[in-house]
Protein backbone atom coordinates (compact mmCIF):
# COMPACT_ATOMS: atom_id res chain seq x y z
CA UNK A 1 0.00 0.00 0.00
CA UNK A 2 1.48 3.27 -1.03
CA UNK A 3 2.02 6.06 1.43
CA UNK A 4 -0.60 8.31 -0.12
CA UNK A 5 -3.31 5.64 0.01
CA UNK A 6 -2.48 4.99 3.64
CA UNK A 7 -2.75 8.68 4.43
CA UNK A 8 -6.03 9.01 2.55
CA UNK A 9 -7.60 6.07 4.38
CA UNK A 10 -6.41 7.51 7.69
CA UNK A 11 -8.04 10.85 6.95
CA UNK A 12 -11.31 9.16 5.95
CA UNK A 13 -11.49 7.29 9.25
CA UNK A 14 -10.44 10.37 11.20
CA UNK A 15 -13.24 12.38 9.54
CA UNK A 16 -15.79 9.64 10.29
CA UNK A 17 -14.73 9.59 13.94
CA UNK A 18 -14.71 13.33 14.51
CA UNK A 19 -17.88 14.18 12.59
CA UNK A 20 -19.94 11.37 14.09
CA UNK A 21 -18.69 12.38 17.56
CA UNK A 22 -19.86 15.92 16.81
CA UNK A 23 -23.22 14.51 15.73
CA UNK A 24 -23.49 12.56 19.00
CA UNK A 25 -23.03 15.75 20.96
CA UNK A 26 -25.00 18.25 18.90
CA UNK A 27 -27.96 16.09 17.87
CA UNK A 28 -31.04 16.71 19.97
CA UNK A 29 -32.49 13.24 19.45
CA UNK A 30 -31.16 10.57 21.80
CA UNK A 31 -31.66 7.71 19.32
CA UNK A 32 -29.71 9.59 16.64
CA UNK A 33 -26.94 10.21 19.18
CA UNK A 34 -26.76 6.51 20.01
CA UNK A 35 -26.49 5.48 16.38
CA UNK A 36 -23.89 8.16 15.65
CA UNK A 37 -21.93 6.76 18.58
CA UNK A 38 -21.81 3.46 16.66
CA UNK A 39 -19.90 5.16 13.85
CA UNK A 40 -17.60 6.88 16.33
CA UNK A 41 -16.69 3.56 17.94
CA UNK A 42 -16.05 1.95 14.55
CA UNK A 43 -13.89 4.88 13.48
CA UNK A 44 -11.90 4.70 16.69
CA UNK A 45 -11.44 0.94 16.16
CA UNK A 46 -10.06 1.66 12.69
CA UNK A 47 -7.65 4.18 14.20
CA UNK A 48 -6.50 1.49 16.64
CA UNK A 49 -5.65 -0.69 13.64
CA UNK A 50 -3.57 2.19 12.27
CA UNK A 51 -1.80 2.30 15.63
CA UNK A 52 -0.93 -1.42 15.15
CA UNK A 53 -3.06 -2.37 18.14
CA UNK A 54 -5.19 -4.95 16.36
CA UNK A 55 -6.25 -6.80 19.49
CA UNK A 56 -7.48 -3.58 21.07
CA UNK A 57 -9.41 -2.76 17.89
CA UNK A 58 -11.24 -6.10 18.00
CA UNK A 59 -11.88 -5.66 21.72
CA UNK A 60 -13.24 -2.19 20.99
CA UNK A 61 -15.72 -3.58 18.46
CA UNK A 62 -16.78 -6.46 20.72
CA UNK A 63 -17.04 -4.54 24.00
CA UNK A 64 -18.11 -1.08 22.91
CA UNK A 65 -20.31 -1.81 19.91
CA UNK A 66 -21.56 -5.17 21.13
CA UNK A 67 -21.88 -4.34 24.80
CA UNK A 68 -21.86 -0.71 25.82
CA UNK A 69 -23.80 0.64 22.86
CA UNK A 70 -26.49 -2.02 23.27
CA UNK A 71 -26.66 -1.14 26.97
CA UNK A 72 -27.06 2.54 26.10
CA UNK A 73 -29.82 1.75 23.60
CA UNK A 74 -31.51 -0.38 26.25
CA UNK A 75 -31.25 2.57 28.59
CA UNK A 76 -32.85 4.89 26.03
CA UNK A 77 -35.68 2.49 25.33
CA UNK A 78 -36.22 1.60 28.98
CA UNK A 79 -36.55 5.14 30.12
CA UNK A 80 -38.64 6.60 27.31
CA UNK A 81 -41.38 5.05 25.33
CA UNK A 82 -39.92 4.89 21.87
CA UNK A 83 -43.05 5.92 20.03
CA UNK A 84 -43.61 9.29 21.61
CA UNK A 85 -41.75 12.28 20.35
CA UNK A 86 -40.35 13.28 23.72
CA UNK A 87 -36.95 11.85 22.89
CA UNK A 88 -35.44 15.28 22.64
CA UNK A 89 -32.93 16.07 25.31
CA UNK A 90 -32.70 19.59 26.58
CA UNK A 91 -29.57 21.64 26.83
CA UNK A 92 -28.42 23.82 29.70
CA UNK A 93 -25.35 26.00 30.29
CA UNK A 94 -24.87 26.30 26.55
CA UNK A 95 -22.58 29.33 26.68
CA UNK A 96 -20.12 28.08 29.32
CA UNK A 97 -20.20 24.69 27.60
CA UNK A 98 -19.28 26.20 24.25
CA UNK A 99 -16.58 28.30 25.88
CA UNK A 100 -15.04 25.23 27.51
CA UNK A 101 -15.30 23.28 24.25
CA UNK A 102 -13.49 26.00 22.30
CA UNK A 103 -11.02 26.71 25.10
CA UNK A 104 -9.93 23.13 25.70
CA UNK A 105 -9.75 22.35 21.99
CA UNK A 106 -7.70 25.41 21.11
CA UNK A 107 -5.42 25.05 24.13
CA UNK A 108 -4.68 21.41 23.38
CA UNK A 109 -4.13 21.98 19.66
CA UNK A 110 -1.96 25.01 20.35
CA UNK A 111 0.15 22.95 22.73
CA UNK A 112 0.48 20.07 20.31
CA UNK A 113 1.43 22.14 17.30
CA UNK A 114 3.64 24.85 18.76
CA UNK A 115 5.70 23.15 21.43
CA UNK A 116 8.66 20.99 20.65
CA UNK A 117 8.24 18.27 18.05
CA UNK A 118 7.85 14.77 19.34
CA UNK A 119 10.81 12.45 19.16
CA UNK A 120 9.55 8.98 18.26
CA UNK A 121 11.49 6.01 19.53
CA UNK A 122 13.74 4.01 17.21
CA UNK A 123 11.62 0.90 17.71
CA UNK A 124 7.97 1.53 16.94
CA UNK A 125 5.29 -1.08 17.30
CA UNK A 126 4.87 -3.06 14.10
CA UNK A 127 2.57 -5.81 12.94
CA UNK A 128 0.38 -7.85 15.21
CA UNK A 129 0.79 -7.51 18.96
CA UNK A 130 -1.61 -10.23 20.08
CA UNK A 131 1.18 -12.57 21.15
CA UNK A 132 2.97 -9.87 23.14
CA UNK A 133 -0.29 -8.92 24.86
CA UNK A 134 -0.78 -12.55 25.84
CA UNK A 135 2.71 -12.85 27.33
CA UNK A 136 2.43 -9.51 29.16
CA UNK A 137 -1.00 -10.34 30.58
CA UNK A 138 0.24 -13.56 32.07
CA UNK A 139 3.57 -12.18 33.34
CA UNK A 140 3.84 -8.49 34.22
CA UNK A 141 0.17 -7.67 34.42
CA UNK A 142 -1.22 -10.81 36.02
CA UNK A 143 -2.20 -9.06 39.27
CA UNK A 144 -4.09 -6.17 37.57
CA UNK A 145 -5.69 -8.72 35.27
CA UNK A 146 -7.07 -10.74 38.18
CA UNK A 147 -8.11 -7.61 40.04
CA UNK A 148 -9.97 -6.26 37.06
CA UNK A 149 -11.76 -9.57 36.60
CA UNK A 150 -12.97 -9.46 40.22
CA UNK A 151 -13.99 -5.81 39.76
CA UNK A 152 -15.96 -6.68 36.61
CA UNK A 153 -17.72 -9.55 38.36
CA UNK A 154 -18.66 -7.34 41.31
CA UNK A 155 -19.80 -4.52 39.03
CA UNK A 156 -22.02 -6.77 36.93
CA UNK A 157 -23.60 -8.43 39.97
CA UNK A 158 -24.14 -4.98 41.46
CA UNK A 159 -25.70 -3.68 38.24
CA UNK A 160 -28.06 -6.63 38.03
CA UNK A 161 -28.99 -6.10 41.68
CA UNK A 162 -29.60 -2.38 41.21
CA UNK A 163 -31.64 -2.69 38.04
CA UNK A 164 -33.95 -5.51 39.07
CA UNK A 165 -37.66 -4.92 39.25
CA UNK A 166 -39.46 -4.67 42.50
CA UNK A 167 -42.82 -6.37 42.57
CA UNK A 168 -44.43 -3.31 44.10
CA UNK A 169 -43.68 -0.81 41.35
CA UNK A 170 -43.63 -3.29 38.51
CA UNK A 171 -46.90 -2.00 37.13
CA UNK A 172 -45.64 1.55 36.86
CA UNK A 173 -43.22 0.76 34.05
CA UNK B 1 1.57 20.06 3.25
CA UNK B 2 4.59 17.97 4.18
CA UNK B 3 3.25 17.89 7.73
CA UNK B 4 -0.01 16.34 6.60
CA UNK B 5 1.11 13.41 4.46
CA UNK B 6 3.16 11.23 6.87
CA UNK B 7 0.85 10.30 9.70
CA UNK B 8 2.53 11.19 12.95
CA UNK B 9 1.72 11.48 16.61
CA UNK B 10 0.09 14.89 16.26
CA UNK B 11 -2.66 13.53 14.01
CA UNK B 12 -3.80 11.08 16.67
CA UNK B 13 -3.49 13.67 19.41
CA UNK B 14 -5.67 16.04 17.37
CA UNK B 15 -8.44 13.47 16.95
CA UNK B 16 -8.24 12.66 20.63
CA UNK B 17 -8.45 16.34 21.55
CA UNK B 18 -11.62 16.66 19.45
CA UNK B 19 -13.20 13.63 21.12
CA UNK B 20 -12.26 14.92 24.58
CA UNK B 21 -13.72 18.36 23.91
CA UNK B 22 -16.97 16.94 22.48
CA UNK B 23 -17.33 14.53 25.38
CA UNK B 24 -16.77 17.28 27.90
CA UNK B 25 -19.33 19.44 26.10
CA UNK B 26 -21.90 16.64 26.29
CA UNK B 27 -21.23 16.07 29.99
CA UNK B 28 -21.56 19.77 30.74
CA UNK B 29 -24.55 20.80 28.69
CA UNK B 30 -26.94 17.89 28.22
CA UNK B 31 -29.80 17.20 30.60
CA UNK B 32 -30.48 13.63 29.54
CA UNK B 33 -28.42 11.27 31.70
CA UNK B 34 -27.86 8.81 28.87
CA UNK B 35 -26.33 11.45 26.62
CA UNK B 36 -24.07 12.40 29.53
CA UNK B 37 -22.98 8.75 29.63
CA UNK B 38 -22.25 8.88 25.91
CA UNK B 39 -20.03 11.90 26.60
CA UNK B 40 -18.14 9.92 29.21
CA UNK B 41 -17.61 7.13 26.70
CA UNK B 42 -16.23 9.66 24.20
CA UNK B 43 -13.77 10.92 26.82
CA UNK B 44 -12.62 7.37 27.59
CA UNK B 45 -12.11 6.71 23.88
CA UNK B 46 -10.03 9.88 23.60
CA UNK B 47 -7.84 8.69 26.46
CA UNK B 48 -7.48 5.30 24.79
CA UNK B 49 -6.37 6.85 21.50
CA UNK B 50 -3.72 8.81 23.39
CA UNK B 51 -2.47 5.72 25.22
CA UNK B 52 -2.19 3.71 22.02
CA UNK B 53 -0.59 6.51 20.02
CA UNK B 54 2.11 7.13 22.62
CA UNK B 55 2.58 3.38 22.97
CA UNK B 56 3.12 2.97 19.22
CA UNK B 57 5.65 5.75 18.90
CA UNK B 58 7.35 4.73 22.14
CA UNK B 59 7.69 1.10 21.10
CA UNK B 60 6.55 -0.20 24.47
CA UNK B 61 3.53 -2.33 25.31
CA UNK B 62 2.51 -0.48 28.48
CA UNK B 63 -0.01 1.81 26.83
CA UNK B 64 -1.64 -1.09 25.03
CA UNK B 65 -2.15 -2.97 28.29
CA UNK B 66 -3.47 0.13 29.99
CA UNK B 67 -5.99 0.78 27.23
CA UNK B 68 -7.21 -2.80 27.59
CA UNK B 69 -7.89 -2.14 31.26
CA UNK B 70 -9.57 1.15 30.39
CA UNK B 71 -11.99 -0.73 28.12
CA UNK B 72 -12.82 -3.19 30.91
CA UNK B 73 -13.42 -0.39 33.41
CA UNK B 74 -15.58 1.41 30.84
CA UNK B 75 -17.76 -1.68 30.48
CA UNK B 76 -18.21 -1.93 34.25
CA UNK B 77 -18.94 1.80 34.44
CA UNK B 78 -21.58 1.65 31.72
CA UNK B 79 -23.37 -1.26 33.39
CA UNK B 80 -23.45 0.40 36.82
CA UNK B 81 -24.38 3.81 35.42
CA UNK B 82 -27.31 2.43 33.45
CA UNK B 83 -28.55 0.55 36.49
CA UNK B 84 -28.46 3.84 38.40
CA UNK B 85 -30.23 5.64 35.52
CA UNK B 86 -32.99 3.03 35.51
CA UNK B 87 -33.41 3.47 39.26
CA UNK B 88 -33.57 7.25 38.84
CA UNK B 89 -36.25 6.76 36.22
CA UNK B 90 -38.22 4.51 38.58
CA UNK B 91 -38.17 7.11 41.33
CA UNK B 92 -38.33 10.43 39.46
CA UNK B 93 -40.15 9.27 36.29
CA UNK B 94 -37.57 10.99 34.10
CA UNK B 95 -33.88 10.81 33.30
CA UNK B 96 -33.44 14.57 33.43
CA UNK B 97 -30.45 14.96 35.72
CA UNK B 98 -31.33 18.53 36.67
CA UNK B 99 -34.55 17.26 38.25
CA UNK B 100 -32.73 14.80 40.50
CA UNK B 101 -32.39 16.97 43.58
CA UNK B 102 -33.53 14.93 46.56
CA UNK B 103 -31.47 12.40 48.45
CA UNK B 104 -34.45 10.67 50.03
CA UNK B 105 -37.72 9.50 48.56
Amino acid sequence: MSNLTYTLIFYIFAAITVFSAAFVVFSRNVIYSAFALLFTFFGVAALYVFLSADFIAVTQVVVYVGGILVLLLFGVMFTKSIMNTELKSDVLHIIPGTLILAGILSALLYTFYTTHTWKPSEIELHGSIVERIGYETMSHYVLPFEMVSILLLAALIGAAFLARFDKSDNKNL
Amino acid sequence: MQHLIPIGLNHYLTISAFLLAFGLFAVMTRKNAIVVLMGVELILNAANINFLAFSKYNGGIGGVMFSLFVIVIAAAEAAIALAIVINIFKIFKSVDISSVDTMKE
